[in-house]
């Protein structure tokens, strides 16, 4: 029986959420249900097994605290979680960095072909040539587009990506006789720089950015020696400013025998536009799941492939996926080699539709660039007015804007972010960059359409005044959501506490 | 008169130290709790260790932020907070009383005096605000 | 292009509202020495109908294992998915969403990551586990660092040569650049690991001591053996599992006082994918929680005191910590985690053992077949296994490989292709069974080694 405790009285417009299905949710391991399954195998058609006479104690009968469930409640339970997800295929995401582009569903289709999605790495290397096909193709797509001598499309994800190239340029200075001590990274850079550079075994050094939010060239100056392996910049940085000296910063690097590692998360902003090979960048990681659109699951998987210029290519992970003459083949034989970054070749379904997205924009590729950049450009033009700019130079693919002017009102970044989930945006990024307090980074990518920009445009400005007339709904945003804004500091204080496991982090054993 | 007590010494990075003979209280001042947020988290070094003036000893962390805490003298941990491992809101609630760090053993008494009084400390966070 | 929406005619409007004559304008800053007006060097777009011939031709070229008869193993298990995984998964609100930063309106992703890490800490008898990992090695790679970071100032980790050979090179590459020693033990007559060499080799210098049951030949290991030679000096005890379903019918590690269990998950309905995505996982004690690596979600309330999830204990993290972060990992498997969570809310109790036991069943009755040989096979070692063994192939791993290939059949991965900088076991084929084979395929099998 369910308790149905006092119900409002009268005539109810919304109903009591402890009695509307769609608000009744939870985990699948909390509702109590016995002897129900939801798969179904054939008959077994050998003699059965044995289990306690074969492993005597170290037999297991049960998975205690297993969930007991039906096809109908599992797939009722994940569609009913899936209502309370927003997804790009819901509005603007503009999650800054993230690249939140529209996931092409041909992609889709392609890499679950049972000739991609069935085959298993270890099948015999004549059985597996569309495979090993696709992804030198793949590779050479890429190097069209960077520059780079060779790309190993192995790395798991970005942050993988980066400790491979990382590691590479560890290599290659261990093999020149001295591994060198220091990686420098702009204060601006995302989170992952400074823990790969860790990593990967070297000390990381900041360099302040400066006035315009890009490299102080005096700066670099004075912390570039011989102890530098190598500068890890983002281009167009996470302010989303290019940086124009580039040219100048390579040759300095260089100029100390150093490396020059970009991290390619902005890669979005230039595909097509500029080969970053051409710039002096020596590695490059580049995020499969942002510019090549591939769906970013919530979470995962991503892929992190990375480019090369010719010093390093003997340092790549193996295997390489070599073509002789129409026939593929992976090659181990690479004396100098890293090693292996991760088990079998990389993540193959999410190569599979980078490549799908890559043919089917083909040398019109560039217009992924030119549109992103325009939009975020309109977007800074149409907001100006009502958030505060830090950085004023030309802005890329995102726009970095702050919250000086809410704050002066006791209103936050967070505050304005939490309020466009009511008009049904996905918020800014605000963790970073750590150069620009009460952040507000938005990337709204090439997928959006005019009249989508508008309406985010409208939304902010809208927040903006509510922010002056109506502070107390903003400060109680969201209002719409399925959940209302959380306890994240009592998440955190029970989650620390010693032996809290269940059910803070996991489901108790009923 | 101050808002912070004028029994103890304050330190740049935002410490308080009260000096009860060779033994010494540390915490951090009510304008650093303010200044984290709700506190979820104090990790604190084992008894016994020893540490420089200006060494960090511990971390305090809120949902989306990690402050090192440093000590403003240089001494041997005699005792931590306990309270803190299930109440890290302590911090919050009472900076300068239950919500302190560590005890110490001191090794040299001359650094204290060196520290800002509270009004000096006071007129510290101000400036600090401005710049 | 399809996925642009704005026309040439809105593109103008926006570039005059933002006052730029051109896009030229938008890049003024590029170097000009490197800025490409013209296209890029790539042939011209491909239309849905062109990009389905074209893929469809290289798909076509591969052998999918739902055409042949697959006894293909090494660390990554075909097994029976249910339909509905692939096509709930195609939702767009999973598909297209991202880290549940946000968690008013992600409380779909971040449900299901938390149920994702009750089943994993079930499974493996742990109390916690995190979000994901990307796959098994690094996974591996992983709880190593953690548990270098769990006991101070230790230098040695002790593993297991029957650990799979691509987590052990994953190990040396990660930790190339770390002052640690990597000591391996080999394995007995058996095929598990020497207890007595693992015991000896573990001094007050180490830090952990990693076992893989079973392993990558096969054969079940002592989770016991491992935790007591790990403890006798204060290291920690790892235990790798990538074959999932074992866990259904052997002991976890956690019950058997091993401290971090990690690997991969992708025999929950991940589909192969020529190796990836995979799905890793981590779990462990709780008391170890402040090191684990990756995400984690946990449960609160909302303002109205309902019960939410969100991202928790973050300050670990890179995003945060930097460069003292607990891994550099960001992006993980959310997807992945997802179909593997929807997989184990399917099977349930009661499918994860009928699962596990056919695979057990289906394994006895083929070693039986193979011992019942007079030919040039015999089982490589005597101990226990779950769903694969190593075949000792006296015509060579190839010959088989080929003949079997004329009836259809994957016959199995030869241990060479695990270990391809190696230059032992050369005449080993590690066979491994799902419920996938039906019995007809274990007889092909049998028959094409009869052949011989």
């Amino acid at each position: 029986m369910t308790d149905h405790g006092t119900l409002t009285e009268g005539p109810l417009v919304r109903a009591d959420a402890r009695l509307d299905r769609r608000r009744r949710f939870g985990s699948l391991f909390d509702a109590a249900r016995s002897g129900r399954t939801g798969v179904h195998l054939p008959t077994l058609d050998v003699p059965p097994a044995d289990p306690a006479a074969l492993y005597g104690d170290a037999h297991r009968t049960e998975v205690a605290g297993e969930i007991e469930a039906n096809e109908v409640d599992v797939v009722r339970h994940f569609t009913r979680l899936s209502q309370m997800n927003f997804a790009i295929d819901t509005a603007l995401y503009s999650l800054g960095s993230c690249t939140m582009k529209h996931n092409p569903r041909i992609n889709e289709e392609i890499a679950r072909l049972a000739g991609f999605n069935d085959t298993h790495p270890y099948a015999p290397v004549h059985l597996s040539q569309g495979n090993l096909e696709l992804m030198w193709r793949l590779e050479q797509a890429l190097k069209a587009l960077t520059g780079f001598a060779r790309v190993t499309l192995q790395p798991s994800a970005g942050a993988n990506g980066e400790l491979t190239g990382a590691l590479m340029i560890r290599a290659a200075h261990v093999k020149a006789g001295n591994p060198r001590k220091n990686v420098l990274v702009p204060d601006s850079a995302h989170g992952t720089n400074p823990a790969t550079a860790h990593f990967a075994g070297y000390d990381v050094v900041e360099l302040a950015s400066n006035a315009h939010g890009t490299l102080d060239l005096a700066e670099l100056a004075s912390k570039l020696n011989e102890d530098v392996a190598a500068l890890m910049i983002t281009v167009p940085n996470t302010l989303g400013v290019f940086e124009e000296r580039i040219l100048d910063i390579a040759k300095m690097v260089h100029d100390k025998g150093a490396y020059l590692y970009l991290d390619g998360a902005n890669f979005n902003a230039f595909v097509g536009k500029v080969r970053p090979a051409d710039m002096g960048v020596d590695v490059m990681h580049m995020n499969l799941h942002k510019t090549f659109s591939t769906p970013h699951g919530g979470g995962g998987p991503g892929a992190g492939p990375v480019g090369v210029a010719p010093a390093l290519v003997p340092f790549l992970p193996v295997p390489t996926i070599e073509n002789d003459r129409g026939i593929f083949r992976f090659d181990v034989d690479r004396p100098d080699t890293i090693g292996k970054m991760r088990t079998f070749y990389g993540n193959f379904g999410v190569l599979v539709r980078a490549l799908t997205y890559i043919v089917s924009y083909g040398n019109r590729i560039h217009e992924v660039a030119e549109n992103a950049v325009l939009n975020a450009n309109y977007i800074r033009k149409k907001l100006e007015p009502f958030y505060h700019l830090k950085y004023t130079a030309p802005s890329y693919h995102e726009v970095v804007f702050d919250d000086k002017k809410q704050a002066a009102l006791g209103l936050h970044n967070i505050d304005v972010a939490k309020r466009l989930m009511d008009f049904g945006f996905h918020p800014p990024t605000m963790s970073f960059p750590l150069i620009v307090p009460g952040a507000l980074m938005i990337e709204p990518t090439e997928s959006e359409p005019r009249e989508e920009l508008d309406a985010f445009i409208d939304a902010m400005i809208a927040i903006a005044k509510e922010c002056e007339t109506a502070p107390e709904i903003v400060h109680g945003a969201p209002h719409t959501t399925p959940v209302r804004r959380l306890d994240e500091a009592g998440a955190a204080r029970e989650a620390s506490r010693p032996g809290s496991f269940a059910p803070v982090l996991r489901a108790p054993v009923r | 008169m101050s808002a912070y007590p004028d029994d103890r010494r304050y330190t740049r990075s935002h410490e308080w130290i009260r000096v009860d003979g060779d033994v010494a209280t540390i915490g951090i001042s009510d304008h650093a709790q303010k200044e984290l947020g709700e506190i979820v988290f104090v990790e604190l070094p084992d008894t016994g260790e020893i540490f420089d003036a200006g060494q960090e000893f511990g971390t305090i962390e809120s949902v989306k932020a990690v402050s090192e805490v440093f000590l403003p003298v240089a001494g041997e941990i005699l005792e931590t907070n306990k309270v803190l491992a299930d109440e890290p809101g302590a911090v919050n609630e009472d900076p300068h009383g239950d919500g302190w760090l560590v005890k110490i053993k001191l090794t040299s008494d001359a650094e204290v005096d060196a520290l800002m009084t509270a009004v000096a400390y006071e007129k510290f966070v101000e400036e600090e605000a401005k710049a | 292009m399809r996925y642009i929406p704005n026309s040439p005619d809105e593109r103008a409007a926006l570039l005059a509202a933002v006052g730029a004559s051109s896009v030229d304008d938008l890049f003024a800053t590029v170097p000009r020495a490197v800025y490409h007006r013209e296209a890029p060097p790539l042939p011209p777009p491909a239309s849905e109908i062109e990009v389905r011939r074209d893929f469809g031709a290289l798909a076509a070229r591969d052998a999918s294992l739902s055409e042949w008869t697959s006894f293909l193993g090494g660390g990554l298990y075909s097994h029976h998915s249910p339909a509905f995984v692939s096509q709930l998964l195609l939702r767009g609100e999973f598909l297209t969403a991202y880290t549940p930063y946000q968690p008013e309106v992600s409380q779909g992703t971040l449900t299901a990551v938390y149920e994702f890490q009750t089943h994993i800490a079930l499974l493996t008898g742990q109390d916690i586990a995190n979000a994901s990992m990307y796959e098994g090695a690094s996974a591996f790679v992983e709880a190593v660092l953690m548990a270098e970071r769990l006991t101070k100032k230790k230098t040695k980790v002790v593993v297991s040569q029957g650990i799979h050979p691509e987590y052990l090179l994953c190990l040396r590459t990660y930790l190339a650049n770390f002052p640690f020693t990597i000591v391996e033990i080999p394995l007995g007559e058996d095929g598990a690991t020497d207890a007595a060499a693992l015991a000896a080799a573990v001094d007050d210098a180490t830090f952990a001591v990693a076992l893989q049951s079973p392993n990558a030949f096969g054969v079940v290991e002592s989770w016991d053996g491992l935790a007591a030679a790990a403890h006798a000096k204060n290291a920690l005890a790892i235990g790798v599992v990538n074959e999932m379903f074992s866990l259904a019918v052997l002991q976890p590690p956690g019950a058997r006082g091993v401290d971090i269990a990690c690997g991969e998950a992708a025999s929950f309905g991940v589909p192969p994918s020529f190796g990836g995505p995979l799905v890793g996982f981590l779990a462990c004690r709780d008391a170890f929680k402040r090191q684990i690596p990756g995400r984690l979600v946990g449960k609160t309330v909302d303002a109205d005191g309902s019960p939410a999830f969100c991202l928790t204990l973050s300050t670990r993290e890179q995003h945060i910590r930097r460069e003292k972060a607990t891994s550099n990992i960001c992006t993980n498997q959310g997807l992945f985690a997802l179909a593997a969570t929807m997989t184990l809310s399917a099977l349930g109790k009661q499918g994860l053992r009928e699962t596990a036991m056919q695979c057990l069943a289906k394994t006895e009755y083929l070693k039986a077949g193979v011992k019942s040989l007079t030919g040039p096979f015999s089982l490589a070692f005597s101990g226990k296994t779950f769903n694969e063994f190593a075949l000792r192939c006296g015509p060579g791993v190839e010959a088989v490989l080929a003949r079997a290939e004329e009836k259809k059949i994957l016959a199995g991965v030869p241990f060479a292709r695990l270990d391809p900088l190696g230059a032992g076991h050369r005449d080993l084929l590690l066979v491994a069974v799902t419920e996938r084979v039906p019995r007809a395929g274990l007889d092909g099998l049998l028959d094409v080694l009869r052949s011989f």
